[in-house]
């Protein structure tokens, strides 16, 4: 079934259902996606999907046309494995054709497996190895505070890459410059490659390490819209830099892959293909393009 | 140099407003000026240099040109991903300086020796690997820097290094990757980069007292480097000289091996750098030279001993 939902992103008006509409063919994209390439990293593009959703259906102020306007919001995506995600959504809203999707992760193919600024409009940096994103991020911020432009920065970091001591430096260096533009949100999934992040190394009490550095922690329910856009589009007080732990589920919206630590590394199958794209493509939803 | 380097770049900050300078809290008594100068386009980060090669990469994402500061190993190694991934890898303008090159802070230990800069940074795609010799080619080569809109990597020495030549007699190479020539001399090429050149010169000295003369090239740019003019200058050799502050592999004088290897029948190549490390004395920069072979007396003879051989 077509959607008849017609609207471009952003919109601050976007409703719950178009939001979800939206979600559920950046899901179908993923899963094509990895499927076709027998790619890696589907868990870990389904866990922050709502994330996603809601910075560019609502919150951030970019225009697909013109990816490098001055006054856009930034987004680095620091998670890069997250790639067929952050390629869904940026096709989802235009910043280039659907049918560039269909080339993910595959010889001669448009898309790399990880987050790569050359081959798609939209991306900022290119990422893959973790703890890179956030420094730059405090660069950008930093460049926006000091030439006194109001654009914000959005990191987007999972929580298995918080092991890397690059992000406390600059968990450090945030807060003492003010960067109250710079929003980083944590997908916390709580699988990392060997296991759980309590099993591999603890994070918690992940908010209380953010305050006790000086950012203003916001912990929400990672696949609740409304939660999403409250933490994310509120200014934080005293110029405290912003950290948004996004409580997610691994593998989300499909029922064999949540939780499982599996799917940060297999891809859906033949015979697996309709029981997840039937589980993500609710009633008046699909994947634009041609899968 | 690193005053010069200071110095030259206050100027250019003066005429260009994206310059800015970060440190990793290293530059005491030196960047003052600059930071005082100004105030919004300097930040020491704190001690933290992953963190400060990504701050300045994000900066220069916003159209900044962001010099980032630190003794040798620190601001490369340290943060050697940071470098080619956030700054190499995106074509950012970024410029990464290094002081204490070689043996300059050899009393502080093995780790403030800087001998495996070179052979990790010019490998990098892209990265512009500039190597003066002197206060004078330090200026010039800071302004090369200014005007280049990609990465570069800046190795300097220490503060208190002479010019090896009078200023007037100083004249900048047509284009960057040139070499420039400190001394004339038809019996062999000694082609180097950093402060070491000194010794160098003093070695010819020594040399003609034997009746070799010598001729002294100092290499401020390694990448690009002129080749074809390389290559003209060293016609007909039978060997040629390469030396370094650096181990003798990659830097220099594998970069003219590689150059060498390249085109048949080249000269062989002498490469005369660090071949041991970590050093087994302890001293400052002069004593370490020497237990290198790196001093005038031991390079005089061992450039005796080559051209015997060859």
């Amino acid at each position: 079934m077509q959607s008849d939902i017609q609207i471009s992103f952003p919109n601050r008006q976007a409703n719950i259902e178009v939001l979800t509409d939206l979600a559920g063919r950046v899901r179908e994209h993923c899963i094509w996606m990895t499927h076709r390439s027998n790619a890696s990293h589907i868990g870990t593009s389904l866990s922050m999907v709502e994330i996603l959703v809601t910075l560019y259906g609502r919150i951030l102020r970019y225009d697909s046309a013109r990816p490098d306007w001055e006054d856009r919001d930034r987004v680095i995506v620091s998670k890069g494995h997250g790639a067929a995600a952050v390629y869904a959504i940026l096709a989802e809203c235009g910043f280039f054709p659907k049918e560039k999707l269909e080339t993910f992760c595959l010889n001669g193919g448009g898309l790399s497996g990880h987050v790569t600024r050359d081959c798609a409009a939209g991306v900022e940096i290119s990422t893959g190895s973790l703890g890179h994103g956030l420094p730059i991020g405090c660069g950008m911020a930093l460049a926006g505070k000091r030439s006194a432009q109001d654009y914000r920065t959005y990191v987007i970091l999972s929580d298995g890459e918080l092991d890397e001591g690059s992000n406390w430096e600059s968990i450090l260096f945030a807060p003492h410059h003010q960067l109250n533009k710079l929003t980083v949100i944590v997908d916390y999934n709580r699988i990392q490659s060997f296991g759980s992040v309590s099993e591999v190394l603890e994070l918690e009490p992940l908010a209380d390490k953010f305050r006790a550095f000086g950012w203003e922690p916001r912990e929400v329910d990672g696949h609740d819209f409304e939660a999403l856009d409250q933490a994310l589009s509120l200014d934080s007080e005293n110029g405290r830099p912003i950290a948004v732990i996004a409580r997610t589920v691994k593998g989300r919206g499909v029922d064999f892959m949540e939780h499982e630590l599996q799917w940060h590394y297999r891809s859906v199958k033949e015979n697996q293909l309709d029981s997840a794209l039937s589980q993500v493509r609710k009633p008046n939803q699909q994947a634009g393009g041609s899968h | 140099m690193r005053t010069a380097f200071i110095s030259e770049l206050i100027t250019q900050a003066e005429k260009n407003p994206n310059i800015w300078l970060l440190t990793a809290d290293l530059g005491f008594s030196a960047l003052e000026p600059f930071a005082k100068k100004f105030p919004d386009r300097y930040v020491n980060v704190g001690v933290a240099e992953q963190n400060m090669v990504g701050i300045a990469a994000g900066l220069a994402h916003s159209g900044k040109q962001v010099f980032t500061y630190s003794i040798g190993n620190f601001s490369t190694m340290r943060c050697l991903e940071q470098i080619r991934n956030d700054v190499c890898y995106h074509r950012m303008n970024v410029k990464i300086v290094a002081v204490g090159a070689g043996f300059a802070y050899g009393p502080q230990g093995y780790t403030h020796h800087v001998i495996e800069d070179l052979a990790v940074m010019r490998t990098l795609p892209g990265m512009t690997t500039l190597t003066p010799a002197d206060p004078l080619e330090t200026h010039w080569i800071t302004q090369q820097a200014v005007t280049d809109n990609g990465p570069c990597y800046l190795r300097l020495g220490k503060a208190g290094e002479k010019n090896l030549r009078e200023p007037a007699d100083f004249h900048p190479p047509q284009k960057l990757g040139d070499p420039i020539c400190l001394k004339s001399g038809q019996d062999a090429q000694l082609f180097g980069t950093g402060s070491l050149l000194k010794n160098a010169l003093d070695a010819a000295s020594l040399l003609e007292k034997s009746g070799i003369s010598l001729g002294i090239w100092s290499v401020p740019c390694l990448n690009p480097l002129n080749e074809e003019q390389i290559l003209r200058f060293t016609n007909n050799q039978s060997v040629v000289f390469t030396l370094e502050e650096h181990n003798n592999q990659a830097g220099l004088g594998g970069r003219f091996a590689e150059l060498y290897s390249s085109v048949s029948g080249g000269p062989r190549v002498c490469r005369i750098g660090v071949e041991n490390a970590p050093p087994d004395v302890y001293g400052d920069q002069d004593h370490l030279r020497r237990w290198a072979g790196l001093d005038s007396e031991a390079l005089s003879q061992r450039i005796i001993k080559e051209l015997k051989t060859s």
